[in-house]
C-alpha cells in the first residue's frame, strides 16, 4: 500500500543556543559534516521514504536556507506534482502575523493541507541529525490504530534530559504524559519533535486550537488531548541529535562523524543524504600535509597538519599550519604556521600567518568572515 | 549576439586506452578524481556562453548518454538550445553509421541549420583543457576567415605526431602536413575548429560526394581546403594547457600531474569551473592509521592505508596496511588490507583482495599488446575481482569482469595478461 504523506519541516527556529553561528542563519541551515546543512537529513529522510510534497516552514533569517533549498532539485523535489514549498509568514487581508508558534505556522498554511490529496502529515524539524525510514513509522501507526504517533528515543547520559520533553507511556506504548523540559526528569524517554498524524484530524485540531490562541503544536494541541486521542510513541533507536541544543552539542555531533559506525549509519544506511551541489574539484593533500582522523571536503587544498577535525568545502590549510579538534567551515583559510585547536570557525574565516586560535575550557567560536 | 553551435565528436573508441574503453566510449573515461573527459569540453562551452551543443555519439554510448542526461550539471537543461545527443540514425536516404568525423557532422547539418547557427565549433569530447572559445571566435572574425583551427606550439621533435600547420605572417594556413616526417613548423592542430556555417556546409557536401574521402576533418577536410585553396583557413595560437589523453601513459601522467602543488591545469579556478555529474557522496575520511601525500582523495573515500602521488576517485576504500603509489584508482574500487599498488591504473568497481601486490618485478614487454600496455604501468579493467595473495607485475593488463576463477596461479609475471573467459 502506498501511504500518501505530506511532509512539513519546522525550520523557523532562531537557535539562540547556537549563537553566534545562528547570527547569520536559521538553525536548520547550519552547516554540518563538511558539506551538508542540518535540514538535509530530515529532507532526505522524507524523500527516501517516498514523500514528494514537502513544506518547509521558515521565519528566522531564511536567506541561507532558501538559497540552499533552491527549487528542491537536489532532493528530486523540482516536480510538477508535489515538490518543495517554502512557507514563509506573509501579509494577508486577515492581518500581518509572524508565526506565533508551531501550530500557528501550520494553521496559517492550511491551504497546503486542504488542497493536497495526501491523507497523512509527517511533521519533522530541520534541526535533527538522524537517518530513518519513515515507512516503518506508518506501519506502526496503522497497527496501533493510533490517532497520532510521536517518535521518541531512550536518551543516554550524553544528553541533557532537562532540555527535552520527557514522555511517560503505558505498557502498550500509549502516551500518558509529556513533561516539557522538566527540572527533575522522571524517565529517559524523550519526544523527538516528530509527529505523524491524519491530515483531517490535524486540520480539525488546529481549527479548534489556534483561533483560541493555542499556538504551540505540542503544548496547546497534542497535550490537552492526550485523554481523548490515541497518541502512541514509536521508539527510534538509531543515532539522533538536535543541533539546536547548543554549541557543545553542535561540536559534539561534528566530532561524532569521525566514528566509523556513525558515518556508516548517517551516510550509507536508509538512503543517501542529498545536499546542494557546489561543483568544486576533489580535495588535494600536498606533500607537506599530514591528515589524521578527519573529514575533508571538495575544493580543499591541505598542506598543513589536520587532526580530529571536520574540514568543509573550499578550505585552505597552508603548509606548517596546525588544525586540531576543530570544525572549519567553507572557504576559511588557515595561513602558514597558524594554530587552530578546539575551535569552530564559521564560513570564510581567515587565521593569519602564525596566529593562534585555541579554545581552552570551552570551544572557541569565530564568527563568519572574521579575520584573526 | 553571435550564433554559435558546438558539435562535440564523442563517438571514438580510443583504442590506445585498451581495457579502459572496453565498456565505455573514450569521452566517458573518468579523469581527475570526479570528472569524465567530456566534462572539460562541455564546461568550456558553457563557460564560453555557448548553450547550443550537439554531442555525436556512436561507440558504446550508454555511460556517456547517462552522464550527460539532459545536461543539468552544465545548466544545459534549457528551453532554447541545450545539449542534444546525436546518435547515428536510419533515415530516408543515406543516413547510416558515422563513417568519419566529417560525415558525422554532415549527417547532422539539419540540426545545425535548425539552431540558426552562423558559426559551427567542431570539438573533441576527449581532450583535457581550459579554453575560452570567444578568443578563438574573435580571432576568426577579425581575420575574416572561413575556418580557424586552434593550434599549439609543440617541441619540433614531437611535431611528427601531430597535424602540422605552416602559416604565413598573418597566420593564414598555407600548408598542412599530417604527421610529417620532416615538419616545416611546430604548430600542431588541436582538433578544435570553427567554421562559418555556409562554408562548412558547402565543403561537407562536396566531401560527401567524394568517394575517395574517408570523411575525416583531420585527414580529408582540412588538407583539401588548404591544397585546393577552397577558403581562408587561419591558425589560432592557443597558449594554455591542452592534452589529448590518447594513451595509457599520457592518461596516467596527466592525472598524476594534478596532484602536484601547482598543476598546469587548475581545477580550483573559481572563474573557470569544470562541471560534472556525480553521485551524491559524503566528504572523504582520512583515518588515524592513514598517511596521505601529494594525492587527490575524492568524496566518499575512506582511507586507512598509505597513499602517495595518487588520484583516488569517489568512494574508493583503502584498507589498513595498504600502500598506493603513483596510481589512479577509479570510482568505488575497494583495496583490501596489506595490498600494494605501484604505477597502476585501476578502473571502476574493482575489488582488490588482501595481500595483493601490483606493479612489482622487472620491466618486460606486454605480451598481449605492447603498443597499448607499456611505460611500466599495469592496468585493471572495470568490475574485476583480484583475489587475495596475488602478485601482478609491471606492464600487465587485467581485463574487464575478470573473476577469481580466471586466475590460474597466484603470480602474473611482468608483461602478462588475464581476460575473463566467458
Amino acid at each position: 500500500m502506498r501511504v500518501k504523506v505530506l511532509g512539513l519541516i519546522l525550520a523557523g527556529g532562531r537557535g539562540e543556543a547556537l549563537w553566534p553561528l545562528t547570527k547569520v542563519r536559521a538553525s536548520a541551515a547550519i552547516p554540518i559534516f563538511g558539506k551538508y546543512r542540518a535540514i538535509d537529513f530530515t529532507l532526505s529522510n522524507m524523500v527516501n521514504s517516498g514523500i514528494y510534497k514537502v513544506g518547509v516552514l521558515t521565519q528566522y533569517n531564511p536567506r541561507s536556507l532558501m538559497d540552499h533549498l533552491g527549487s528542491g532539485k537536489e532532493w528530486d523535489l523540482d516536480r510538477k506534482h508535489g515538490g518543495l514549498f517554502i512557507l514563509q509568514p506573509y501579509v494577508s487581508s486577515q492581518g500581518e502575523f509572524w508565526y506565533r508558534g508551531t501550530a500557528d505556522a501550520i494553521y496559517q498554511n492550511m491551504t497546503l493541507l486542504r488542497r493536497g490529496e495526501e491523507d497523512f502529515v509527517l511533521i519533522g524539524s530541520g534541526d535533527h541529525i538522524y537517518k530513518i525510514d519513515f515507512t516503518d513509522l506508518y506501519q506502526y501507526h496503522f497497527k496501533k490504530g493510533a490517532d497520532v504517533t510521536l517518535i521518541v528515543k531512550k536518551l543516554d547520559e550524553s544528553y541533557d534530559l532537562t532540555k527535552y520533553g520527557i514522555v511517560s507511556v503505558n505498557e502498550n506504548m500509549r502516551i500518558l504524559e509529556i513533561e516539557e523540559k522538566p527540572e527533575k526528569p522522571k524517565g529517559d524517554l524523550a519526544f523527538l519533535g516528530i509527529y505523524f498524524i491524519n491530515k483531517y484530524l490535524l486540520m480539525d485540531l488546529l481549527y479548534a486550537s489556534v483561533p483560541q490562541k493555542g499556538y504551540d503544536l505540542l503544548l496547546d494541541v497534542i497535550l490537552p488531548n492526550l485523554d481523548r486521542l490515541k497518541v502512541y510513541a514509536y521508539v527510534f533507536d538509531g543515532y539522533w541529535r538536535n543541533v539546536k541544543k547548543g554549541i557543545d552539542e553542535y561540536y559534539r555531533i561534528n566530532m561524532d562523524i569521525l566514528k566509523q559506525e556513525v558515518r556508516r549509519e548517517l551516510f550509507y544506511e536508509k538512503g543517501k543524504v542529498f545536499t546542494k551541489l557546489k561543483d568544486l574539484s576533489p580535495p588535494k593533500l600536498t606533500g607537506t600535509a599530514t591528515v589524521s582522523n578527519s573529514l575533508i571536503s571538495d575544493g580543499c587544498i591541505i598542506a598543513g597538519s589536520v587532526r580530529n577535525s571536520v574540514i568543509f568545502r573550499n578550505v585552505r590549510i597552508k603548509a606548517g599550519a596546525i588544525v586540531e579538534n576543530s570544525v572549519i567551515m567553507q572557504g576559511s583559510v588557515i595561513e602558514e604556521g597558524a594554530v587552530v585547536k578546539n575551535a569552530i570557525l564559521d564560513k570564510e574565516v581567515v587565521v593569519r600567518e602564525g596566529r593562534e586560535v585555541i579554545g581552552e575550557k570551552e570551544i572557541l567560536v569565530l564568527e563568519k568572515r572574521s579575520v584573526v | 549576439m553571435r550564433k554559435v553551435t558546438a558539435m562535440i565528436l564523442a563517438g571514438g573508441q580510443g583504442t590506445r586506452l585498451g581495457v579502459l574503453t572496453e565498456k565505455i566510449a573514450k569521452p566517458a573515461v573518468p579523469f581527475g578524481g570526479k570528472y569524465r573527459l567530456i566534462d572539460f569540453t562541455l564546461s568550456n562551452c558553457v563557460n564560453s556562453g555557448i548553450y547550443k551543443i550537439g554531442v555525436l555519439t556512436q561507440y558504446k554510448p550508454h555511460v556517456l548518454t547517462k552522464h550527460i542526461g539532459i545536461g543539468k550539471p552544465w545548466d544545459l537543461d534549457r528551453k532554447d538550445g541545450g545539449v542534444t545527443i546525436l546518435p547515428p540514425y536510419v533515415g530516408n536516404e543515406e543516413s547510416e553509421w558515422y563513417k568519419g568525423t566529417a560525415n558525422a557532422v554532415y549527417q547532422n547539418l539539419e540540426f545545425i541549420e535548425e539552431n540558426g547557427a552562423d558559426y559551427v565549433l567542431i570539438l573533441s569530447g576527449d581532450h583535457v583543457y581550459a579554453m575560452d572559445y570567444n578568443d578563438l571566435l574573435d580571432f576568426h572574425i577579425l581575420k575574416g576567415a572561413d575556418g580557424t583551427i586552434a593550434c599549439m606550439e609543440v617541441p619540433l621533435e614531437e611535431a611528427s605526431r601531430f597535424g602540422i600547420m605552416v602559416t604565413d605572417l598573418d597566420g593564414r594556413i598555407v600548408e598542412f602536413q599530417e604527421k610529417p616526417e620532416k615538419p616545416r613548423s611546430n604548430l600542431a592542430s588541436l582538433g578544435i575548429y570553427i567554421f562559418n556555417y555556409d562554408f562548412l556546409k558547402k565543403i561537407l557536401e562536396e566531401d560527401e560526394r567524394n568517394e575517395k574521402s574517408s570523411h575525416d576533418f583531420g585527414k580529408d577536410i582540412i588538407p583539401r581546403i588548404v591544397k585546393e585553396t577552397l577558403g581562408k583557413l587561419y591558425a589560432f595560437k592557443f597558449e594554455g594547457y591542452w592534452k589529448d589523453v590518447g594513451t595509457i601513459k599520457s592518461y596516467w601522467e596527466s592525472n598524476l600531474e594534478l596532484t602536484s602543488p601547482l598543476p598546469p591545469l587548475n581545477l580550483h579556478d573559481p572563474n573557470w569551473k569544470f562541471f560534472t555529474h556525480t553521485e551524491e557522496m559524503p566528504p572523504s575520511y582520512v583515518s588515524p592509521t592513514a598517511e596521505v601525500m601529494n594525492s587527490i582523495i575524492s568524496e566518499g573515500c575512506e582511507v586507512y592505508g598509505k597513499v602517495e602521488n595518487s588520484v583516488l576517485f569517489q568512494g574508493v576504500i583503502v584498507e589498513e596496511g595498504s600502500h598506493i603509489v603513483n596510481s589512479i584508482v577509479m570510482t568505488r574500487t575497494f583495496i583490501g588490507r596489506n595490498s600494494s599498488l605501484e604505477n597502476a591504473v585501476v578502473a571502476e568497481n574493482v575489488i582488490i583482495g588482501k595481500n595483493v601486490r601490483i606493479g612489482v618485478g622487472e620491466d618486460r614487454k606486454n605480451k598481449y599488446d605492447p603498443k597499448v600496455y607499456s611505460g611500466l604501468i599495469t592496468v585493471i579493467g572495470m568490475d574485476s575481482v583480484i583475489p587475495d595473495d596475488v602478485t601482478i607485475g609491471k606492464n600487465c593488463v587485467i581485463g574487464v569482469d575478470v573473476d577469481p576463477n580466471d586466475f590460474e596461479s597466484r603470480t602474473l609475471e611482468s608483461g602478462g595478461y588475464i581476460f575473463h573467459r566467458r
